[in-house]
């Protein structure tokens, strides 16, 4: 099934001027509000014609499209624009996909966790956590999972600064 | 330096100077910690396996830091790892070395630049004995490296005041 007539079976149960089907290389992207993610996606997972039983991947994304500001050491930092999450789908019944796309604001990058609908979410949240600050809300345990508990940043947003010392540890070089 | 040099054939005695007993002793069986970090790993598994065979050199896997003489940095150090491995380290009796095998642990290798969660270089957290280079270094390298620290031991004094 592709992305268009998924977007068709939406229709019966959201309103689907909010979503954006955004055309990429590998395929369909569909865009949706963070506020209807959760519905959406056990919608997607219950309903027979769908059967999105399989979280492939969830992957978070720093987009960069903010205002870039110059720091007096020659740095930069990112006011404004938008992070973003990706969910990579798979349903074993019917075997197809659909990649949701959830835009969010860098400055507070809040979105509902799909912990609940699928399990596989567990360690994808806590690892987008981990590197770009993504907070998952509902997520059970919601702490970092790659890097030390007392780490300071979120290491692949694009204007991370590496910290001069780590519990004593130069980390420049 | 030769141990038996002085040796009385009939009486079972052998006169030696006691650094050199000693240093023979210890440089004889550097038992290493069963620590592996990255592809390092692999390679210094390859120098224990029977081909390149640690054995030879007295070089045995000890899977305690307490019962250890030798410790190799075997790959990547990362900062959350460093913590541990200074630990490790601060739990090996004396006397203890320590081979840094490799670039990254050495410096921190490909990661020097923009690694932000890798250590650049062990010898930040503890004092290192030897280097090897090499990415990974070859089993060759590794035993080239040992046999260097076996040197440094022979040259050890309990006696002489160290410097």
């Amino acid at each position: 099934m592709t992305t268009t007539e998924i977007l068709e079976i939406l229709k019966e149960k959201f309103s689907v001027e909010q979503f954006e089907i955004q055309s990429n290389i590998g395929g369909e992207i569909l865009i949706v509000p963070s506020n209807v993610l959760l519905d959406l996606c056990f919608f997607l997972r219950d309903d027979e014609r769908l059967a999105f039983d399989s979280l492939m991947n969830l992957s978070g994304v720093d987009l960069a499209d903010g205002e870039k500001k110059k720091l007096e050491d020659g740095s930069f930092e990112i006011v404004g624009g938008h992070l973003a999450t990706y969910y990579h789908l798979h349903s074993f019944k019917h075997n197809h996909k659909l990649t949701l796309k959830v835009l969010l604001p860098r400055e507070n990058p809040v979105v509902p966790s799909v912990e609940r609908v699928w399990r596989s979410a567990d360690w994808h949240e806590r690892e987008a956590y981990d590197l770009f600050g993504i907070v998952f809300e509902g997520h059970h345990n919601l702490k970092r999972i790659l890097l030390p508990d007392d780490w300071d940043g979120y290491p692949l947003r694009k204007d991370y600064k590496v910290q001069e010392f780590y519990q004593g540890m130069k980390v420049p070089y | 330096m030769g141990i038996l040099d002085k040796e009385f054939t009939e009486s079972n005695i052998i006169i030696t100077k006691f650094d050199d007993l000693m240093n023979w002793a210890r440089l004889s069986s550097l038992w290493q910690m069963t620590f592996g970090l990255a592809c390092c790993a692999i390679e210094m598994m390859a120098t224990s396996a029977s081909h390149y065979d640690f054995d030879r050199f007295g070089v045995i896997p000890r899977p305690s830091p307490r019962q250890a003489d030798i410790i190799i940095i075997s790959g990547t150090v990362t900062l959350k790892m460093a913590l541990r491995i200074k630990r490790l380290y601060e739990q090996m009796p004396e006397p203890k070395y320590v081979i840094s095998m490799g670039s990254c642990a050495t410096c921190g290798g490909p990661y020097w630049n923009h690694g932000y969660h890798v250590l650049k270089g062990i010898d930040r957290v503890i004092p290192v004995d030897v280097y090897v280079p090499g990415c990974p270094p070859r089993p060759e390298a590794l035993l080239e490296g040992l046999l260097k620290l076996q040197e440094k031991i022979r040259n050890e004094s309990h006696v002489k005041k160290q410097v």
